[in-house]
């Protein structure tokens, strides 16, 4: 297990106190916390060396060139990509997710053709394909899932055809922790000729992912969520997809040449990136990447699965609390989905928010899966680096003061 | 009691009214629907009303999905508006919203003004004002169509 004692003296926040308590921080799910080296690295590069990247031939432009391309490679070899120039700057999962439904689903998806998902995509996976499918006359296709949040793949083999032109699929559901078997299904999926695209947001900052094993043709993921700043995300696209895939944006930097009518492209990766990339925030999502190498990515998945084991043990203990998702943290990432009783989540996340315990409520972005869950709204813990068993003890212990102070409360009234 | 600052928010009158929700069969032949949906947190609200030859509320329907805050509200101003018209309604709704965002207010909001410990909630406001504001655009859309 991660030293998480330690880790902790690295990120500034987790001394803060709110409401006169400790903060707790379980909300890592939406956006993680950032240690010191991440903002060290934002300070060093505007202190140090700021200037636009590509374009000068001035010792500061050459500077933060190579730091830029720099973390390109850090990142690339982080998911064990061939090459830096599979690795594209977005803002964020969901504009990495955007590029491809906007650039090669736009191209290759046609009238009939399917893109298969699941119930638990986050929206950003979900909305994009919609748009492809209203205009490109494609139909949105759901892998079954059982109650207990994991896919039903018994027949597995009805729903891949020869229509099937694109599988875009959560690799960790952000809401229950499902990890799906991504590498499986990315095999089927090839054997029909479908590409597959995977949100990577949950699995990337938490566990080891190896874009060659699992034989992806698209990642996306968010630095925000891996200790980086935010701002700055990721598409990984294989190298012969890319080079066939027509522009997203245009203007500079990602041309040739041009002419009053027009241009030319630029190589790869630069041909997916108009303008003046976050220089910044790329540099500080290599020391992101730095840092999570140094405590290596096996150890913190083992350290999210000791704590998601222990967290959904204790939650035994809450008889009015129904945790939804799978049992057995092996297979789940560290993530806690949850309703207490007839509290409403929200009430329940501003009790626990003045007990300085930061947790998620709400539809978590995934308001479909709600549905399908009979649920309007959720809470969420959910855990990493630093998280602690004392934190997750903390956390029961304030939900069961929750629970008391409500039927404490309505029988009061 | 390690929750005392939270007495001001979950306070009797509000517990009281999130158990027992007033007016909340729905009507089947309203005058007026509205519905509001707060997207970031999927709270839900649902309002009918029904009119009488004057114009005023006769009767009211009101559903809701969401949080402590958001019910009890709802339920508070199913029981608000009734006999009210719907101009003395768009009243109200201006003086809860005042209330709700430290303005000076009118002293006709009876039940409604012990919601105003929820402006120590910043957060929590807009579970307070859903109702109202799926209200308001209910009744302004119903506007056109009545004889003035
Ligand atoms: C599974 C999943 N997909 C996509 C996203 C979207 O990430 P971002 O908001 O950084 O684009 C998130 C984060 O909220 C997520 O958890």
């Amino acid at each position: 297990m991660l030293d998480s004692g330690k880790i902790r003296e690295d990120f500034p926040i987790l001394s803060k106190k709110v409401y006169g308590k400790p903060l707790v921080w379980l909300d890592n799910a939406a956006t993680s916390q950032k240690p010191r080296s991440v903002i060290q690295s934002l300070v060093d590069y505007y202190e140090g060396y700021n200037a636009n990247v590509h374009r000068g031939v001035h010792a500061l432009s050459i500077e933060s060139t190579d730091a830029f391309e720099l973390a390109r490679q850090k990142v690339a070899d982080f998911i064990h990509a061939d090459a830096a120039e599979s690795i594209v700057w977005t803002r964020n999962t969901t504009e990495a997710i955007n590029l491809v439904a906007n650039t090669w689903a736009r191209d290759n998806i046609g009238a009939g053709d399917e893109i298969l998902l699941t119930p638990m995509e986050h929206h950003s996976n979900l909305v994009p394909w919609q748009k492809v499918a209203q205009e490109n006359g494609a139909r949105l296709k759901f892998i079954p899932m059982h109650e207990d949040g994991t896919l039903d793949l018994e027949n597995i083999d009805a729903i891949f055809g020869p229509r099937t032109k694109l599988l875009a699929i959560v690799h960790v559901s952000n809401s229950m922790g499902t990890i799906n078997p991504v590498k499986e299904l990315a095999a089927r999926a090839h054997a029909v000729g479908a590409m597959v695209l995977v949100d990577g947001a949950q699995s990337v900052p938490h566990m080891p992912v190896d874009v060659n094993d699992l034989d992806c043709d698209f990642l996306a993921f968010s630095g925000h969520k891996m200790l980086g700043p935010t701002g700055i995300g990721v598409l990984y696209a294989k190298r012969d997809v890319l080079e066939e895939m027509d522009p997203f944006l245009r203007g500079g930097e990602m041309v040739l040449e041009v002419w009053y009518d027009r241009a030319t492209w630029n190589a790869l990766p630069m041909r997916f990136e108009a303008g003046t990339p976050n220089i910044a925030d790329a540099i500080g999502l290599g020391a992101a990447v730095d840092y999570l190498q140094a405590l290596g990515m096996e150890n913190v998945r083992q350290h999210e699965v000791e704590l998601t084991g222990y967290g959904l043990k204790r939650f035994e203990e809450l008889d009015e609390v129904v945790v939804y998702g799978p049992q057995n943290p092996d297979v789940r990432g560290g993530a806690i989905l949850f309703n207490a009783a007839d509290i409403h989540p929200h009430d329940l996340g501003t009790i626990m928010d003045r007990q300085g315990i930061a947790i998620r409520t709400g539809h978590h972005c995934t308001m479909p899966l709600m549905r399908t869950l009979g649920v309007a709204a959720t809470a969420r813990a959910s855990f990493y680096v630093y998280n602690t068993t004392q934190e997750v003890d903390t956390l029961v212990d304030g939900l069961k003061e929750a629970l008391e102070y409500f039927a404490h409360e309505v029988r009061g009234a | 009691m390690r929750f005392e600052e939270l007495d001001d928010l979950y306070h009797a009158t509000i517990l009281e009214h999130r158990r027992h929700p007033r007016n909340s069969d729905r009507l089947e032949d309203p005058d007026i629907t509205a519905d509001g949906v707060n997207p970031f947190c999927g709270d839900e609200i649902h309002i009918q009303i029904a009119l009488d030859s004057e114009g005023r509320v006769s009767r009211v329907g009101l559903q809701g999905v969401g949080c402590a805050i958001n019910q009890a509200t709802g339920s508070m101003l199913s029981d608000a508006i009734q006999g009210k018209t719907l101009d003395e309604v768009a009243a109200l709704s201006r003086s809860f919203n005042d209330l709700m965002t430290g303005g000076p207010h009118s002293d006709g909001l009876g039940e409604l003004t012990t919601l105003e410990s929820v402006r120590q909630f910043p957060i929590r406001i807009k579970c307070a004002l859903l109702a109202w504001s799926a209200l308001d655009e209910g009744i302004e859309d119903y506007a056109p169509a009545r004889s003035r």
